[in-house]
């Protein structure tokens, strides 16, 4: 049998909406998958910290506030100055189309906005990740 | 198989009402409907309604720097209008940190303007006339009293007495452990400070709105319509008890208090919100809280169009979403309703967009004639019967909160919490089977391109704000900032209401980070856990 997926969700920066954060962690849960969900505020430092330390496949951003494009590029830099630039890393939120290729540039392999199936989402990581579903 | 169907909160709905429905639940005229203007408020809190006036249009706008937002602001008042302002302030703000913390520096100017003291307070209103304005304020969630201070100070620079303007502040702080999430300082020491607002209101401003509880965003988290009125009333009778506790009767500021909801797409579920609302305050301001006087059992609704039913998918289609909540906000008898952008779902709004939202609502007012008479819906068979089943669903909510405690210990219970993320997975789920359509997203979808035209931080906004912060702390008394911020740390060890010592700090152009540091080492911090989902 395959180990579980393990993820990291995770909200970067001051914004606090975060339902889509959590119906995420529950969907990925009930897929049968592994999830730790930050909770608000973390620092691109606190969230690179405790992916390590989770050890976790994946690592799903959340931020609905503008900031995605100063927070996601740091926290994908961090990784790979940490050397764990593997790790799979996808974003969601508020993200205009125009930002994406940026994002993509920076190491973000996919970004899901507002109206995706968390179906789609689980898909994608268990394709990207290896695993049959 | 005959297909059920419900309500969005998930009250089952019959293919007809008629008389015996209401029979069944008990419904009594009197008591359940009543007339406007009188108990139990059900269907309006005054008798002639918009007959004597529209309903204030509130418009919610704010964007990058003091200087830049000025200009828009005095754009949009230049039509003439008296409208109520609430203006967007960014995340920093709202924390309480200034626009050099380096938690900041990433969403200085972002979701809101930038304010640091009360010198851009200065710049944001230069030229406005508050008393030209049905109401300013701004959400405030975390930090009420400090910016009820920073527009008193705003007041008095302008030579304007309290009376000759009017500040509405949502100052919700507990709602903030639920949804939203711009929490400061812990659940008690929170209420502590709503509660000082509340309590300097009533005694030095009594027209002045001290807390709106913000229910919307209770619905952004994904909560229903019935948990929306049931929680946000619950968090609001929080907020009158802890005023009681301070000895002031209850005749003297709960007309002072006001509940912000959404007006949402099930069209008749929202009318029938709005108005068990009305009907579930009014009864337990007489019950429990034994209120005499009238006003005190009108419940005034601040109504918003929802956030979360816009969609970013083809965005023209928000129009119409607006246009149908605006119309139930204004059958379900608000008093103040702001109509959101159709670009929200994307960004902060445009100026364009910002004028539709305005127009929508002038056009149901002038053109539709649903304001020519007052509750025009009353007496439908379904709308009573939904106004009294929600009621009665609210209530028990509100019922369960009092057998946990009341708010502070239901908060660290979770129940609040986990009974939306319940409601939200709930939703979620429904609309990715298809069995919930929202035009756009899981049915009649384009291949699209949007056309929105994103408004973008200004990447100078944060350098003049720092600029601005060292200038500033060149040119003030600092002796004066040091004496204000050591008295207000002592008043806030002692108990205190610390609404006119944050005035005195406030006024030596402390800033709102370092007033905000000084109430933190008296208070801590809150720090939200993480959490396991297997």
């Amino acid at each position: 049998m395959q180990r579980k997926i393990r993820v990291l969700v995770a909200k970067p920066g001051l914004d606090g909406h975060d339902r889509g954060a959590k119906l995420i962690s529950m969907a990925l849960r009930d897929a049968g998958m592994e999830v730790m969900y930050t909770g608000l505020r973390q620092t691109p430092e606190a969230i690179v910290n405790a992916a390590i330390q989770e050890g976790v496949d994946a690592i799903l951003l959340s931020c609905l506030s503008g900031a995605h494009d100063i927070l996601f590029p740091e926290i994908m830099e961090r990784l790979r100055a940490k050397e764990v630039a593997d790790i799979l890393v996808i974003g969601g939120g508020i993200i205009p189309n125009e930002d994406i290729p940026a994002l993509k540039e920076a190491g973000i392999q996919e970004v899901f906005g507002p109206g995706t199936k968390t179906s789609e989402i689980i898909e994608f990581l268990r394709k990207k990740l290896g695993y049959s579903s | 198989m005959t297909k059920t169907f419900l309500t969005d909160s998930g009250i089952p709905i019959d293919s007809i009402y008629t008389p015996e429905h209401l029979e069944k639940i008990s419904f009594d005229y009197h008591n359940d409907l009543g007339s406007p203007g009188s108990w139990p408020y059900t269907r309006g809190i005054d008798p002639e309604m918009y007959r004597t006036g529209q309903w204030i249009e509130s418009v919610y706008m704010g964007f990058g720097s003091p200087e830049d937002c000025n200009k828009k602001l005095l754009n949009l008042l230049r039509e003439g209008k008296a409208i109520g302002l609430h203006i967007a302030m960014d995340l920093p703000t709202q924390l309480g940190l200034d626009s050099d913390n380096l938690m900041a520096s990433a969403e200085v100017g972002r979701v809101g303007v930038a304010i640091d003291s009360l010198k851009d307070m200065e710049i944001l209103f230069e030229n406005v006339d508050l008393r030209r304005l049905r109401y300013v304020g701004t959400p405030a969630f975390a930090n009420g009293p400090i910016m009820l201070a920073m527009f008193i100070a705003l007041g008095e620079k302008k030579g304007l007495a309290l009376t000759d303007y009017a500040v509405n502040i949502a100052n919700d702080s507990l709602k903030e452990f639920v949804s939203r999430g711009t929490y400061i300082f812990p659940p008690r020491a929170a209420l502590k400070l709503t509660t000082d607002a509340i309590e300097y209101c009533a005694k030095n401003a009594p027209s002045w709105t001290p807390v709106h509880v913000h229910g919307g965003s209770l619905r952004d988290a994904g909560s229903t319509s019935i948990q929306e009125i049931g929680f946000g009333l619950a968090f609001l009778l929080a907020y009158v008890e802890s005023t009681l506790e301070r000895g002031l009767p209850v005749d003297d500021f709960a007309h002072t208090l006001s509940l912000r909801i959404y007006t949402d797409m099930d069209f008749f579920e929202t009318v029938a919100k709005f108005r068990s609302a009305r009907k579930i305050w009014a009864k337990l301001m007489r019950e429990r809280f034994g209120a005499k006087k009238e006003k005190s059992l009108k419940l005034n609704l601040q109504i918003a169009t929802s956030g979360a039913s816009l969609t970013a998918q083809q965005p023209m289609n928000n129009i119409v979403r607006v246009t149908l909540q605006a119309l139930a906000a204004v059958l379900g008898g608000g008093q103040k309703i702001r109509c959101a952008a159709m670009d929200e779902a994307l960004s902060t709004p445009t100026e364009e967009a910002l004028k539709i939202a305005l127009r929508t609502q002038q056009i149901i007012f002038h053109e539709s004639g649903v304001a020519k008479t007052v509750d025009p819906l009353g007496g439908s068979y379904y709308l009573e019967y939904l106004t009294k089943k929600m009621e009665e669903e609210a209530m028990a909510y509100i019922r369960k909160i009092d057998d946990k405690g009341g708010i502070l210990p239901t908060l660290e219970q979770r129940f609040i919490q986990s009974e939306i993320e319940k409601a939200s997975y709930k939703f979620q789920k429904e609309v990715e089977e298809g069995k919930r359509v929202v035009v756009g997203v899981n049915e009649y979808i384009e291949k699209e391109e949007t056309h929105i035209k994103i408004i973008r931080r200004d990447p100078n906004v944060i350098k003049g704000q720092i600029e601005k912060l060292r200038i500033l702390k060149k040119e003030r008394d600092s002796d004066r900032v040091r004496e204000t911020l050591s008295a207000l740390k002592e008043m806030a060890n002692h108990g205190e209401n610390l609404v006119l010592p944050i005035l005195d700090a406030v006024k030596a152009y402390a800033t709102i980070g370092e007033i905000t540091n000084m109430l933190k080492e008296v208070y801590g911090e809150y720090h939200e856990g993480s959490t396991i989902y297997r």
